[in-house]
């Protein structure tokens, strides 16, 4: 069913990483980014393998959903190892066929590149898995504040991106329904030619849009019920407060990304 | 002659993790040829789950739907015949409305079904007729009608297409009163008329006392019973432990009763009663 696409993935259950602050996370797993890329040897991977590993303990999200998360993005490994393998030209020659060449280079770049993916992948996921999408949202808006003094609508964005993440199961609930109803009526929406199938959507997309807009200008409406009238002056129900653990996390994070300088510069 | 059948009907939502529910729980069910059943039970009891069960939308995590004795899931490819002849409006069925005049909205099902130009023509105004629309409003965007309307054009889409079974979810959430009671005759004329089955799911116990035969009462998930609806209106208090109730008017017989008042037991509709009444009135034992 639709509603088993995860887009907002939040495993809602408590854990250590859970309770963490929500700009905390986001922080920590830019450094795991940068500690990604920050090297070409295998010592980088290792260091960010035992980086995902701890992290993924400390969340108790079962191993299960990181799978789920890495199994759309299987062609595009896939696509990134072949690529990496035909056009690397350096080191011994292995095999060579008309205009393809595989290298010892190629093979140790597409292996290199594979489980660079699939760590960041996994790793970035646990902050989707962990923090749940309207905490995200405040986060980024408070790690954004200081763009507000050059005029950017930091509130206004943070609110549009809660209210878009709002509304998206609500949305795919009701597409769903609306699939439904015209299933009821002997709509075939999974099968035929292209131009059939894309006929076959004008019954779904219609009936959404109409009550998208409708949404829009209730929630509108709602909102200026209620003297909704932008963030000036504005307070929060959940304040985000750093602790002691967020700090610690920092620490952590930042001696894994110093480690992995400090190795590279060595090696 | 039974038309639906469901035998150990088990349906668990998102199987496996942490919101894991099941909705419907071994449910065995024989629903009869032209009838008018009523669906009740408290929100979230499974009635809505277990309605999209009957025509295919769903698929059971274990046991089966028989639809004239034959397994739905036999075949997925007859799948689609099974929705022709289980029509199943959801609902608010207005906001499925997507074609660009009213006519051709109630036609879709048809159409799909491969139906003929005429025949399709001639279904659509006898459907608008019985559900009282105007013939001027079938060339109307269906965007453009009032909401009573709206709905009406959205159940003559599944009635035209005659299914065997027609399951209204709730055809009269959000009507005023007097909508409401046209709304629902309509939908008995038409049950009287195709000669079908009509399931009509509902929370007002006041109209399934007065248009249903049969009641099906769901409650958490499992099947509390399923038996005409008399008997089931004169099980009042095991009603309200599901947070049911029987209509008004059989509550006030009941404390009548209670009160020495010879009345007999099966009136739960307002017109039974009043006779009812007249009748012991007539008698003269208006004393008590």
């Amino acid at each position: 069913m639709l509603k088993d696409i995860t887009l907002g993935q939040y495993f809602p259950i408590d854990s250590v990483l859970h309770r963490l602050d929500p700009r905390f996370k986001i922080i920590y797993t830019l450094i795991f980014i940068i500690m990604l890329f920050s090297g070409n040897h295998y010592w980088t991977l290792l260091i960010g393998a035992v980086f995902v590993v701890m992290a993924q303990l400390l969340s108790k999200v079962p191993l299960k959903m990181s799978w789920k998360s890495l199994k759309p993005l299987l062609p595009v490994l896939v696509f990134t190892a072949v690529l990496n393998l035909v056009f690397i030209d350096s080191g011994d020659t292995l095999l060579e066929w008309k205009f393809l060449k595989i290298t010892q280079g190629g093979i140790n770049t597409s292996i290199f590149m594979i489980c660079r993916i699939i760590l960041l992948i996994v790793g970035s996921s646990l902050l989707t898995y962990t923090t749940s999408p309207i905490l995200l949202t405040d986060a980024i808006e408070s790690l954004m504040s200081p763009l507000k003094k050059i005029n950017f609508p930091v509130h206004e964005m943070a609110m549009m991106m809660s209210i878009a993440l709002r509304f998206i199961p609500t949305l795919l609930e009701e597409t769903d329904k609306i699939m439904s109803a015209q299933k009821a009526r002997g709509a075939t929406l999974d099968n035929g030619k292209l131009m059939e199938r894309v006929k076959a959507m004008i019954p779904i997309l219609i009936p959404l849009f109409v009550s998208a807009f409708r949404r829009a200008e209730e929630l509108a409406t709602a909102m200026e019920c209620r003297c909704y009238r932008g963030g000036e002056g504005r307070t929060r129900l959940r304040q985000l407060k750093a602790s002691k653990g967020d700090y610690i996390g920092l620490g952590i994070c930042l001696l894994f990304l110093a480690v992995t300088i400090i190795l590279n510069i060595i090696l | 002659m039974a038309i639906l059948k469901t035998e150990g009907l088990t349906y668990t939502y998102s199987a496996g993790t942490p919101f894991e529910k099941t909705a419907v729980d071994h449910v065995d069910l024989c629903i009869e040829e032209n009838t008018m059943i009523g669906v009740i039970g408290h929100t979230g009891s499974g009635k809505s789950t277990l309605m999209q069960h009957f025509n295919g939308l769903l698929q059971p995590t274990s046991g089966k739907v028989l639809l004239d004795g034959q397994d739905i899931w036999a075949d997925k490819a007859k799948l689609r015949e099974v929705r022709f002849k289980v029509g199943l409006v959801f609902q608010y069925p207005e906001y499925q409305l997507f074609e660009e005049t009213v006519a051709k909205d109630i036609a879709f099902g048809c159409k799909n079904m491969g139906l003929s130009e005429e025949e399709i023509q001639s279904r659509v105004l006898e459907t608008a007729d019985m559900l009282g629309m105007d013939r001027e409003l079938l060339e109307r965007s269906p965007f453009a009608l009032s909401g009573g309307q709206k709905r009406r054009a959205a159940i003559a889409g599944v009635m035209a297409m005659r299914p065997k079974v027609l399951i209204l979810d709730e055809p009269c959430a959000g009507l005023d009163p007097k909508g409401r009671n046209l709304m629902l005759s309509q939908i008995r004329d038409y049950q009287k008329k195709s000669q079908s089955t009509v399931l009509l799911v509902s929370h007002s116990m006041e109209d399934v006392a007065e248009f249903t035969q049969k009641l099906l009462v769901m409650s958490k998930a499992k099947l509390f019973c399923y038996e005409d609806t008399d008997k089931v209106f004169r099980r009042a208090d095991e009603l309200k432990q599901l947070g049911l109730r029987v209509p008004q008017i059989a509550s006030v017989m009941q404390a009548l009763r209670k009160k020495g008042v010879p009345l007999p037991e099966d009136l739960y509709t307002v017109e039974s009663a009043r006779e009812a009444v007249l009748a012991l009135l007539r008698k003269g034992v208006s004393s008590c």
